[in-house]
């Protein structure tokens, strides 16, 4: 357990009372909060607690209504910060990373982690000593990344890396990380945090924004909690367990789904000897064998970039095989198309919901039946049964709890949970035999993510199969029946079900 | 300090008002260079009101004008609705008059009852197709279609010269480059005695109400829609893109050659190679400012048809320039596209705390 720091220590960043309202909705409340220097303060609170909108506003990205921010100046004097300003903001050594990454993705990692930084009326670019210098951080922080490939061809985790090189870079005095640990395995987020104590010794204070209450009782001096935007707990991490701050978090205690054990039926999806192109080597199958059964639940770990695309992609029908079979209840899938995948009953739970789940341009209820528009409810001679359509849409947007502005407003205006939610709906209401959920719960709140557990729970009860795709080893290890690690394109049964023994699988490192 | 924000919503009011402000502010700023050629200002906008609704033949001329506006502006909104940037609707305009011409000069000699539906499915097919060839190559390919589609106009109106100095040219015809005139079974009927409207309008007019229709409450609008909106998921929502975006190409080609067959079995009677000032380029302007929706086309076209016509009768009123027409309806594509960013954004006043600045 890491030392509490002293409440003696220097004050280098106070919120005092920061507000801020879009529209009628209330992203903060009167939020005050300190941060002392070398510390590691955890921010908590579900999706839409008004976690990240605190940050841009101290990062300036928002301008509060009310309220003021104070930091630290050169001379260890708290001064107000201009706010609105994110020059203001990185001048006085505040350094941010996204969740969603802002990286120029045709620029290699080193140029990435140069913009803005370099002087613009400059006649050459002192590229050899940023390169020294982003090298040297890399060593001290372990964080590493190829800086000469194009930033659009490395996998998410490596983009990540560079965000934070990136800041590290501006030699910032406090760094505020949105969600870290998202797409690292539990050795990388080890090394990260490991890292960040390092230099919090040497004076760096770190805000770090998290779902995951386990890394945040682990790494973390203080933590604070917000709820519906206000902040309603802090607690030092060293008088807090999960179950207190899980209350903070949803003001009840969450209940855990425990997951009664079944005897897995017949083979429901079988690959034989699949191989499928990636973009690049590692992230391509070679010669796949898979099984999964009827009522089991299959569980892919891995870290992100190790072939997990291309599994969902031949699963999903996005992606055409260079050789092998995959046979759906039996029957071999010829031309696998995602059309064809959905018609062999196969429910497909995207990576990227707003890219691959929804038309965000279109209706809650337009994108609740794309799926089947050959169907008779939807559709007679190729018109559109609007009535049963609209119907139908309000139904399940009550029974699966999908909240928004309304199944006749563009699916865009929903919450991240919200979508998946919709995406849920529309793949359970044709209740498929065999269920691809990739990322199911990335980015969503406790509740959101408890839902999606439930439902897939449901499914297997029902008699389907499940296909779990996760970076997250706790989702993994609380759902699945039987759990298979990724990495370089190939598949291995692991026999364990120890976090540290996993983690070793997922970095190729099996002895 | 002023800084754009992304608005939340657009509502109903920015949605129908922004085309129609754009409409208004374009038409004012037309003041400016009839100010710097010396005409005044009140008399001239005078003129151009009365060039349009001043008599019965005025409007009529109006409306003759908007009905191959209509076409090619549905062309371009179908197809834009897809993300197919169809820019050939020119060419495709050609073709279908050439397909009219082929069938219509006398090749089948039956009733109008007959001959009208030939000429209009023989103009469709030859529109579609030159649109068709293009889609061909981006879907297969990978060209970009906004390349294609624009030089295809060119290539197709030196095929058009050649046909009218070769294969379709009138023998009766004196030496001009002309094609043999419709069977004059083969015209549509015209709407009003001794005006030149003619049927072409109401079929335009039909054809926007069926898309219209077809765009919101039919299955293949809705796949329309998802490609262009979002291709990746309308894909893994089991969408065939491809295919989706060849039945826009196909429907839009077609469209635009409608507006072929409507100038030349309509009006005309004959072809030229001047049949068309520009309505194919003008269809996209058409289109922008009717927000991409089918309905919003015909009054859009109108809009248009009536600067152009309303603008004609000033100039030859006034002694001004006749350009200022397309000064007037290039200003109200710019309005237009101005518009739609004020649609999508708001300017926010930021206001700086003073004691930040110490």
């Amino acid at each position: 357990m890491p030392a509490i720091i002293q409440m003696n220590s220097r004050k280098v960043l106070a919120l005092n009372g920061l507000s801020k309202t879009f529209g009628s909705v209330v992203a903060n409340r009167d939020v005050s909060l300190d941060l002392y220097r070398g510390e590691v303060l955890a921010l908590l609170g579900e999706n839409g607690a008004g976690k990240t909108t605190l940050m841009n506003m101290i990062f300036g990205h928002y301008m509060p209504e009310s309220g003021s921010v104070d930091i630290e100046d050169a001379s260890g004097v708290l001064v107000p910060l201009s706010l609105g300003n994110p020059q203001a903001a990185i001048a006085a050594g505040i350094g941010m990373v996204h969740q969603h990454f802002a990286l120029a993705e045709n620029l290699d990692a080193l140029d990435n982690i140069m913009l803005g930084s370099e002087r613009l009326n400059g006649l050459r670019r002192y590229k050899a000593a940023a390169r020294d210098k982003v090298q040297e951080i890399m060593k001290e922080s372990g964080l590493s990344a190829p800086l000469t490939v194009p930033v659009g061809r490395l996998t998410v985790g490596e983009r990540q890396r560079i965000e934070i090189l990136k800041a590290l870079y501006r030699n910032v005095k406090i760094l505020v990380l949105d969600e870290p640990t998202a797409v690292l395995t539990p050795q990388e987020a080890d090394t990260l945090f490991k890292n960040i104590g390092t230099m919090t010794k040497s004076g760096l204070s770190v805000i770090f924004i998290s779902h995951k209450l386990r890394e945040v009782l682990a790494f973390s001096h203080r933590i604070v909690v917000l709820r519906h935007g206000a902040k309603v707990g802090e607690i030092a991490t060293s008088q807090a367990d999960e179950s207190k701050i899980a209350r903070m978090m949803v003001g009840a205690e969450t209940e855990e789904h425990t997951r009664e054990l079944m005897l897995p039926g017949k083979p429901i999806l079988r690959f034989e000897r699949v191989s499928a192109a990636g973009r690049s080597r590692r992230e391509s199958l070679e010669r796949i064998d898979l099984v999964v059964n009827k009522r089991e639940i299959l569980g892919i770990a891995g870290v992100s970039g190790n072939g997990q695309t291309a599994l969902a992609g031949a699963i999903s029908g996005m992606l055409g095989l260079n050789s092998g079979d995959i046979l759906v209840d039996g029957i071999t899938i010829k031309d696998g198309r995602p059309s064809v995948m959905v018609d062999a009953g196969v429910g497909r739970i995207p990576e990227d919901r707003h890219r691959d789940g929804i038309v965000g341009a279109m209706s809650v209820a337009e994108n609740m039946i794309i799926e089947c528009l050959d169907d008779q409810e939807v559709q007679r001679y190729g018109l559109l049964k609007w009535d049963a359509i609209q119907a139908s849409a309000e139904k399940m947007s009550v029974e699966y709890d999908v909240r928004g502005p309304g199944t006749q407003a563009p699916a865009r205006l929903l919450s991240g949970g919200n979508i998946q939610k919709l995406i849920l709906a529309r793949v359970f209401k044709r209740k498929p035999k065999l269920i691809l959920a990739n990322q199911p719960t990335r980015g969503l709140d406790m509740g959101a993510a408890a839902d999606v557990a439930k439902r897939l729970l449901e499914a297997r009860a029902r008699g389907a199969g499940v296909v779990l795709i996760s970076e997250d080893l706790d989702e993994i290890l609380s759902l699945s029946d039987r759990i298979m690690v990724i990495h370089d394109g190939q598949l291995t049964l692991a026999k364990t079900r120890d976090r540290a023994e996993l983690g070793l699988l997922m970095v190729g490192d099996a002895a | 300090m002023i800084r754009i924000e992304p608005r939340q919503s657009s509502s109903a009011l920015m949605t129908y008002g922004i085309p129609v402000f754009s409409a208004v502010i374009s038409l004012l700023l037309a003041a400016i260079p009839l100010t710097l050629s010396g005409a005044p200002i009140g008399a001239s906008y005078f003129e151009m009101f009365k060039g349009v609704f001043g008599s019965k033949f005025a409007f009529s001329e109006m409306l003759t004008r908007a009905t191959p506006l209509i076409f090619t502006g549905l062309a371009a909104a179908l197809a834009f609705r897809a993300r197919l940037w169809n820019i050939g609707a020119e060419g495709q305009l050609y073709l279908g008059a050439m397909g009219a011409v082929a069938v219509g000069t006398g090749v089948f000699d039956v009733s109008g009852m007959f001959l009208i539906p030939i000429i209009m499915v023989m103009g469709c097919a030859a529109g579609a197709s030159g649109m068709v060839i293009p889609t061909v190559l981006k879907t297969k390919f990978g060209a970009d279609e906004v390349v294609t589609t624009l030089l295809l106009n060119f290539i197709i109106l030196f095929f058009l010269q050649y046909m009218l100095e070769g294969p379709l040219k009138d023998p009766m015809g004196l030496g001009w480059p002309q094609s043999s005139p419709i069977l004059d079974q083969g015209m549509l009927p015209t709407l009003m005695d001794r005006m030149r409207i003619h049927s072409g309008l109401i079929i335009a007019l039909v054809c926007a109400v069926i898309a219209q229709f077809m765009l919101v409450r039919s299955v293949w609008g809705l796949k329309l829609r998802a490609i262009g909106e979002n291709a990746s998921a309308a894909r893994h929502a089991g969408i065939r893109v491809n295919r989706t975006l060849m039945s826009a190409a196909i429907v839009s080609g077609a469209l635009a050659g409608m507006a072929g067959v409507s100038e030349v079995a309509g009006l005309k009677g004959y072809l030229t190679s001047d049949l068309s000032p520009g309505f194919g380029y003008t269809g996209i302007v058409v289109a922008m400012l009717a927000g991409l929706s089918p309905l919003g086309v015909v009054a859009a076209a109108i809009f248009i048809a009536s600067v152009f016509v309303g603008a004609d009768s000033m100039s030859r009123a006034m002694g001004v320039s006749s350009y200022l027409e397309d000064l007037v309806v290039s200003t109200s594509l710019l309005c237009v596209l101005l518009g739609g960013f004020f649609a999508r954004f708001k300017f926010v006043r930021v206001t700086q705390k003073k004691e930040v600045m110490q």
